[in-house]
């Protein structure tokens, strides 16, 4: 009798005990999170403040650490992302229009449009090392069908021209920016796909209605009206670029390179590259230089970031 | 040269600016005397409907519809919600391809031209049947551009012209006094009735011979609702105006000839005023007076 | 003309007819380039697949190779010795372990973080909590590398010597904290996904917040935890800069995360950074390696979007 009468109160106050406990380890889940970022942020700060002057963003690497800069690696970055978004953004918007605007009726064409959606949620996880080694040997070698990079088939101008081409492209600017757009393409399709899709189709019938052709009607309403969406995917997405060292590390390896790239076909050296390079020196006072530069590349995303968080803000209403 | 859909007629030069429609006590009640269904009369038939029939997928949204709409009339179109009639404006401009699972077969036909054949155009169509929705969807850009969205699609016209097209189509949607003054702001900072009219206008500026309307003012209130009745009364000598309207007052008011949709099915048809007052059917009679629906 | 022409409705300005034979020529080349865009990205899905089992195969076609001894054999020495073994699995189970350590982490943080977020958490904390998920998030995976190298190493070496200068458990550790927002951003997503009603219903019979949280919420968002959980052992397979840095570069069957491993991407980047002569048996290893960690990771990619499926069906 005493047993069913107690039960319940101390049932009770038992869950209640669980609901508090919870509530415990959730705050300290989630200080813990808000802990690693501030020892990291920290940790790199006091390391890297030493050497974050303007001598370390004017200059190229060296031998000895106080001399070091990332010039030419802030200078290959530029290059190689844009690259990377001059061919990513055209091919991920065309995709992501493709694949929602166009979606077929017909059966068989229904079931391409699904391979190819699941294509791309694949592609998106892949491991960016493998985009690195497709590159190396889609861009760089172009199969080996082309000759070597040191003795290319095709060639337009000669390397102290700026617009100096060759085929195949070798170790260069334009095969690591290449490689960095199969990384961020999927990124960007997925992205400009969910900015698509958020477009009310109120608004793709009212432009159908008016006579519009389906490419008038994405022309003229849905892309307009996705375009901060858009826009926010794809900084999001070359911020990626910016920071993925796996893939070019691959293409370009780490070089001692002191000059910034003259063409297409230079070679190059970026901020990632250059800061695994310091980092996985046995000195010291090398992960300090680290340290700075990767004060540079993260004051760069955050800036990328906010830009995003700011189109993101603007447009919401 | 093979039928295809009706071509605009040549422009009227002698009169570039937009005759206002006689006001509706104008109207001309004798010309609706004749029944509608035989496509008989005083009024060219401008949509007609034979053995109808359309699905969703198994569904059965249309059932066996024959009639046909006059030219330059109002046809109301009213019934229970579900009955179909969304689906059957949608099938006049072909907006149900968007549909999947949509599927229709028997007559439609547009000045003589069958609408579901494979080889319509139907953006060409589109440009000859207006649609204007439930709910007031104005492109989020500035009024002057949603006006003038439908003409620079299938126009190339100078500038000045354009200006021409997007006054007069305000003029004719009732709306240009009200924004003459910022045409160049956004649609969206419009009232839901002046959005609906907007709407109006941009479908007008394509130079449309039919204009659809699914539930124009079922988003409105009463004034705007107002606003768009007489904005009707306008147009009604000037276009074949389909209209849904789950609103009776609104039916009898602004309509010259009216359909009850049950079901699926097409149960009367008829001029208004008989439509309203000595209804054939029992069901028409049950649903005007309240009892059902 | 038989087409009946209906009378002007209203007359406008016409101007000239677009010409429709040029805009049919302009759509079809620009429907050409969208197809192309979506030809391109099965072309890439397809040359990853080709050069991967073609440069495989040159490799199990190598006399001190065999494909029996890549998949079965516990040894991997392709650089140092007389005798080059190849076997891959000290490689796969660096990856492993790496793996295991980092979710063991993430995966339990990461869910409680996703669900304190969804459940509990008042906007004003959330408007907190948000951006430092997005900023961890941000972060270049080197700089995680770094990281484990400058601090999480010296930390676990501080608190016990057993710990190499290379080992799992930093760069495990490093790859935790790099999967933590996706696994938290995901996580959350499905758990606001579960219908109001669901949790609505179980608090009128009286569930306390976390009984609702625990036995109703997350069960009901399952498999889009599920898949979340997927996403980011995918992205711990796949990480290379961390384990390149932190991880160290002896391959050795061990399951101890004190010691020096080294993952498959790790190995990868070793070969392509060194100047392995670009025609030698390790060379071409790389391929064979990259080959197995991009079936992993298909394999994970593939269950997870018929989990994710699955639960779009339970929704809708
Ligand atoms: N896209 C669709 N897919 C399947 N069924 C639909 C679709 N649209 C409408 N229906 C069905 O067709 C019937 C008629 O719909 P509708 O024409 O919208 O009715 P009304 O406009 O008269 O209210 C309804 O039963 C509705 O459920
Ligand atoms: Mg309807």
């Amino acid at each position: 009798m005493n047993e069913l009468a107690s039960h319940p109160p101390s049932a009770r106050s038992g869950r209640f005990l669980k609901d508090h406990l919870f509530v415990a380890v959730c705050l300290l889940a989630a200080g813990l999170c808000i802990a690693v970022l501030g020892v990291l942020l920290a940790s790199i700060i006091t390391q890297g403040i030493e050497h974050l002057d303007t001598h370390l963003l004017m200059n190229p690497p060296s031998r000895k650490p106080e001399k070091a800069g990332i010039y030419p690696a802030m200078i290959g970055t530029i290059y190689i992302c844009l690259v990377c978004a001059v061919s990513a953004i055209p091919l991920g918007v065309g995709t992501a229009i493709l694949l929602e605007e166009f979606k077929p009726r017909q059966k068989t064409l229904a079931r391409l449009h699904g391979f190819v959606q699941l294509n791309i949620t694949n592609l998106a996880g892949v491991p960016s090392v493998v985009y690195g080694i497709l590159g190396m040997t889609a861009f760089v070698e172009v199969f080996k069908v082309m000759g070597s990079p040191g003795d290319p088939v095709w060639t337009l101008g000669t390397p102290e021209n700026w617009y100096y081409l060759q085929l195949p492209f070798g170790r260069g600017v334009l095969a690591g920016g290449l490689t960095l757009m199969l990384v961020v393409l999927p990124i960007i399709i997925i992205s400009s796909q969910e900015a698509l899709r958020a477009v009310p189709n109120s608004l793709r019938q009212g432009a159908l209605a008016l006579g519009a052709t389906r490419l008038q009607m994405v022309w003229g309403t849905t892309l307009p009206a996705a375009v901060p969406g858009i826009m926010t995917g794809t900084i999001l997405a070359m911020s990626r670029a910016i920071g993925e060292a796996a893939p070019i590390l691959i293409i370009a390896g780490v070089v001692y390179i002191t000059f910034t790239p003259e063409h297409l076909m230079d070679d190059f050296t970026a901020m990632p590259l250059q800061i695994y390079d310091w980092a996985s020196r046995p000195q010291e006072s090398f992960h300090q230089v680290a340290a700075s530069g990767i004060m540079v590349l993260m004051a760069i995303l955050l800036t990328f970031n906010a830009a995003a968080v700011m189109i993101r803000q603007k447009f919401q209403r | 040269m093979p039928a295809t859909i009706p071509k605009h007629p040549e422009v009227n030069m002698m009169n570039p600016s937009i005759p206002l429609p006689p006001a509706p006590a104008e109207h001309d009640k004798t010309m609706r005397k004749s029944d509608p269904s035989t496509g008989h009369g005083d009024t060219q038939p401008a949509i007609e409907v034979a053995g109808f029939d359309a699905w969703y997928g198994d569904f059965h949204a249309l059932k066996n519809m024959n009639m046909v709409i006059p030219e330059k009339r109002i046809t109301a179109f009213i019934g229970p919600s579900g009955c179909g009639k969304s689906t059957f404006l949608r099938w006049i401009n072909r907006m149900n391809d968007l549909v999947p699972s949509a599927r229709a077969a028997g007559t439609l036909k547009l000045h003589g031209q069958d609408l579901l054949d494979s080889s319509t155009d139907v953006v060409e169509l589109r440009r000859h049947v207006g649609m204007v929705f439930q709910k007031p969807n104005p492109f989020p850009k500035n009024i002057y551009d949603n006006v003038a969205f439908g003409p620079r699609l299938h126009l190339r016209m100078s500038r000045v012209e354009l200006d021409q097209v997007v006054e007069q189509s305000l003029r004719s949607a009732a709306l240009w006094d009200e924004v003459k003054d910022r045409l160049k702001s956004p649609a969206l900072s419009l009232s839901g009735g002046q959005q609906q009219r907007l709407c109006i206008a941009r479908a007008i500026a394509v130079g449309p011979s039919v204009l659809l309307m699914d539930e124009p003012c079922s988003a409105l209130d009463p004034r705007s609702t107002a606003a768009i009745e007489d904005l009707m009364a306008q147009l009604r000598n000037d276009y074949t105006i389909a209209i849904v309207t789950h609103n009776m007052q609104q039916a009898s008011r602004a309509s010259d000839y009216s359909a009850f949709m049950y079901q699926g099915e097409l149960i009367e048809f008829g001029d208004t005023e008989q439509v309203f007052t000595m209804p054939r059917n029992e069901q028409t009679q049950n649903y005007i007076t309240g009892r059902f629906g | 003309m038989t087409a009946i022409n209906p009378q002007p409705a209203v007359s406008l300005p016409r101007g000239r007819p677009k010409s429709k034979i040029l805009r049919r020529v302009r759509e079809s080349c620009i429907m050409a380039g969208l197809i192309g865009c979506g030809v391109f990205s099965i072309a890439t899905t397809l040359t990853i697949i080709v050069i991967l089992s073609v440069e495989a195969l040159r490799f199990f076609r190598l006399d001190e190779v065999s494909f029996w001894g890549f998949i079965s054999g516990t040894k991997w020495s392709p650089l140092l010795g007389a005798e080059k073994h190849f076997g891959v699995w000290p490689l796969i189970c660096g990856t492993l372990l790496v793996t295991a350590v980092a979710m063991a982490v993430a995966l339990p943080l990461g869910l409680i973080t996703a669900i304190w977020l969804s459940e509990y958490a008042k906007p004003k904390v959330r408007a907190v909590i948000k951006p430092v998920l997005e900023v961890l998030a941000g972060i270049p995976t080197v700089v995680f590398g770094f990281f484990a190298l400058t601090v999480i190493t010296p930390g676990l070496r501080w608190l016990h010597e057993g710990f190499g200068v290379y080992n799992a458990a930093s760069a495990g550790l490093a790859v935790a904290v790099m999967c933590l927002p996706i696994v938290t951003s995901l996580a959350e997503d499905a758990l606001r996904a579960v219908p109001r009603s669901l949790r609505e219903g179980a608090f009128g019979l009286g569930a306390t917040r976390f009984e609702v949280a625990v036995k109703v919420v997350t069960p009901a968002a399952l498999s889009g935890i599920v898949a979340a959980f997927l996403l980011a052992i995918a992205r711990a397979v796949g990480e290379t800069m961390i384990v390149a840095l932190a991880a160290g570069a002896s391959p050795s069957l061990t399951l101890d995360p004190r010691s020096e491993v080294q993952p498959m991407t790790g190995y990868m980047v070793q070969i392509f950074l060194g100047d392995a002569s670009n025609y030698g048996a390790e060379y071409y290893s790389s391929y064979a390696v990259a080959a197995t960690l991009f079936l992993m990771t298909l394999l994970l990619t593939l269950i997870g979007h018929r989990v994710r499926v699955r639960y779009r069906q339970v929704y809708e």
